[in-house]
């Protein structure tokens, strides 16, 4: 039993094949969609690289960038195949092709569907990067005067304030670290002798944060040092200060920023497979209505198009065995069970090709 | 005497008529393209209006976008005629249309050209618009209690952070300010009393600048407060140090900002002004066929081949067919003024 078989008069095909044509340019314009898609994340991602400890969150672009490409070159294929569907000279060129066409085709829509739930699986991976990386980013914030750190001060101050963010976690980050370094600090004032021996690494510790955390929306000029002691500034109030600096962290904005752009793509991305999927099954229709149509003794006339041969399961056994078959090929096995697996084969193929009309 | 009279056979005609057909359409995508960068550049002045005293360069922006308007208008009925031109049925009813559209296209790509060269001449407005815009900001800036000025806070921290700026003309501008707010000053501290005493008006002066002024690009950790007293950081020169905070003022940001901004508009406003006088060049062509036509109107074989001419009469002749009807209707008023006093002085 054919599944979801209709029926197609000749000028159904007709316009079957030109609606199939309009859509797989439209396809097309959706795998440069994708593709420009990916590429805008990957220069976002690249652009707070230094920020990230690996980059295992790329494996999203990348797969959106390739995905793009060959969803192009897939559905310009079809394109081609539609133009020659109504011609009974040129169509039977196609057959194999096309087999190929719709693996590649269905490879596509599952890739599409792997992105969408990779963005989402991949946030953990992504924050515990930029935990590391920022931690980092803060604790070399004073090195700038080492080779390969010496831009990590440039890049903080700009990510806190771009991001509107302070610190890791908060901007209490930057209080277990020394950011303020060695070489502008008068290690013969007093102030700076008691904060070293304060603690046991000798560093010089403070209750201050970099200007960068700064929050301009705040009414009075910011206060960076001696935070946490209500005492040191005129009507300032510790706890329950809240414009002073930007409360959130760092890795709190960045995950948030990124996960907004992979949402905010999910609908374009679940779109462009609904087209490609749509292309699939006309693609498929159109297929066997024309080589119906061809195989028949009035290629004009009316015939049957239908998206399997037999039902599912009996179509999933003998793609099954036919695969085997092909794969069996390749070994060296005793020739009775070569020949007798090669027989099978050339079976479970001529059955498949009975229905499916030879081509002429 | 005729101006340049040419002879036109049928296929040249057709030939005449399709190339102007497209140049017309070009000039319409133009003419778009230069309405877009009109509301592009009035955008980017809007933005920046709470430090601009006044919008008299508003007026670049808002002529493009007069212009580009008119120019989609025009060269889309440009295209209507030369759509018609071949027909030698539908083309006189453009006849009557056809001297006022060369008026005002003439009219509009000199307006064109005008923009341009506005937009060089205002810059001296624009600086003096920015001066005074940036010093009532620095000045109100610590009046984030006052309603109406509660914002000049946010905007000039925003705008020195962007455009990594500090001050006026530069950072010595915040040394003459009181931008500490009398809210936050302890004012039982003698610190805060000598402060005030040391100037005639008692304003809580300091040789800081707010955070907004600091170089993220710096090695060192910003310095904002005693910027002129070096003991009071250690390996500290205030004469010598460079990368602290913004040395640049915000009126020279903004004001290299905007005339980047209108150099890069103005390259593809003359590049829409070339292609604007090309089509009227061949609305003259169109001219051509006019007259080519008319010959043909009236006789059974339209594919002959026909004589045009640029001008019918002469130019000078042709120049006082054009103003008459302008100069009469200026001048309405003063004939009858002119009957009136004629017999006086009669």
């Amino acid at each position: 039993m054919t599944l979801l078989k209709m029926k197609f008069n000749q000028q159904r095909r007709v316009r079957l094949a030109q609606g199939l044509w309009l859509m797989s340019w439209l396809a097309v314009t959706g795998g440069a969609f994708i593709f420009c898609l990916g590429v805008y994340l990957k220069t976002e991602l690249l652009r707070r690289d230094e920020v990230m400890e690996n980059a295992e969150i790329h494996v999203v672009p990348n797969i959106l960038m390739m995905v793009g490409l060959a969803s192009m070159g897939t559905n310009w294929v079809a394109s081609r195949v539609c133009q020659d569907s109504l011609d009974v000279s040129r169509f039977p060129r196609w057959k194999v092709p096309l087999l190929a066409w719709f693996a590649m085709a269905a490879l596509l829509c599952c890739l599409l569907l792997t992105v969408v739930v990779l963005s989402y699986a991949l946030q953990g991976s992504l924050e515990d990067s930029l935990k590391v990386g920022l931690r980092n980013g803060i604790r070399f914030y004073k090195d700038t005067d080492v080779p390969g750190r010496c831009f990590q001060k440039e890049t903080i101050d700009r990510l806190q304030m771009e991001f509107r963010c302070c610190g890791n976690n908060n901007f209490k980050d930057w209080f277990e670290v020394q950011w303020v370094s060695s070489r502008y600090l008068d290690f013969t004032s007093q102030e700076v002798k008691d904060r070293i021996r304060s603690n046991v690494d000798g560093r010089y510790l403070l209750d201050g944060v970099p200007f960068s955390c700064c929050n301009p929306a705040s009414p009075r000029p910011c206060l960076q040092n001696h935070l946490t002691d209500s005492r040191a500034h005129y009507n300032y109030e510790y706890q329950s200060e809240e414009l002073n600096l930007y409360s959130r962290g760092c890795r709190q904005a960045l995950t948030d920023y990124y996960m907004g752009l992979m949402n905010s793509t999910g609908p374009g991305v679940l779109s462009v497979i609904m087209i490609q999927m749509s292309v699939l099954l006309s693609m498929r229709y159109l297929q066997t209505a024309v080589e119906a149509a061809i195989a028949s003794e009035n290629p004009e006339g009316e015939s049957e198009g239908y998206l399997l041969d037999k039902g599912v399961k009996e179509t999933y056994q003998d793609v099954r065995a036919k695969v085997l078959g092909l794969l069996k090929f390749g070994q060296v096995d005793p020739s009775e069970d070569a020949s007798g697996a090669a027989e099978g084969a050339k079976t479970a193929d001529t059955e498949k090709a009975a229905t499916p009309t030879p081509a002429s | 005497m005729a101006v340049m009279k040419m002879k036109f056979p049928f296929q040249k005609r057709v030939k005449l008529a399709q190339g102007l057909w497209l140049l017309s359409w070009c000039a319409t995508v133009a003419g778009a393209t230069t309405f877009t960068l009109g509301c592009l550049l009035k955008t980017e002045l809007h933005r920046r209006a709470e430090v601009m005293d006044n919008t008299d360069i508003h007026i670049v922006p808002n002529t493009l976008m007069i212009v580009g308007l008119a120019s989609l208008g025009i060269n889309y009925f440009a295209s209507k005629i030369c759509q018609d031109a071949l027909d030698a049925g539908r083309f006189p009813r453009w006849k009557n249309f056809l001297k006022p559209y060369f008026a005002i296209s003439c009219f509009f790509t000199v307006l064109m050209l005008l923009t341009v060269i506005m937009s060089y001449a205002m810059t001296g407005s624009l600086e003096s618009s920015l001066k005074v815009g940036l010093r009532n900001g620095i000045r109100f800036y610590k009046d984030t209690d006052t309603p109406g000025r509660c914002f000049q806070k946010q905007n000039i921290d925003r705008l020195q952070m962007e455009f990594q700026c500090c001050g006026n003309n530069d950072f010595r501008d915040w040394f003459e300010v009181q931008w500490i707010s009398n809210r936050y000053l302890d004012f039982s501290s003698k610190e805060v009393k000598d402060r005030i005493k040391s100037n005639v008006d008692g304003r809580f002066l300091v040789d800081g600048v707010p955070f907004s002024c600091c170089n993220p690009s710096s090695p060192r950790p910003c310095i904002q407060y005693q910027l002129t007293n070096n003991s009071a950081h250690y390996n500290y020169d205030y004469q010598t140090e460079e990368l602290n905070i913004y040395l640049r003022g915000c009126r020279e940001a903004l004001v290299n900002y905007y005339m980047g901004l209108m150099n890069t508009i103005g390259a593809g406003v003359l590049s829409v002004f070339l292609l604007q006088v090309h089509t009227v060049l061949t609305a003259i062509h169109l001219r051509f066929l006019q007259t080519a036509m008319e010959a043909v109107a009236g006789n059974e074989n339209t594919e002959i081949e026909t004589e045009g001419y640029l001008l019918e009469k002469g130019v000078k002749e042709t120049i006082m067919e054009y103003l008459d009807p302008v100069l009469k209707f200026l001048l309405l008023k003063n004939q009858v003024q002119e009957g009136e006093t004629a017999p006086v002085t009669a």
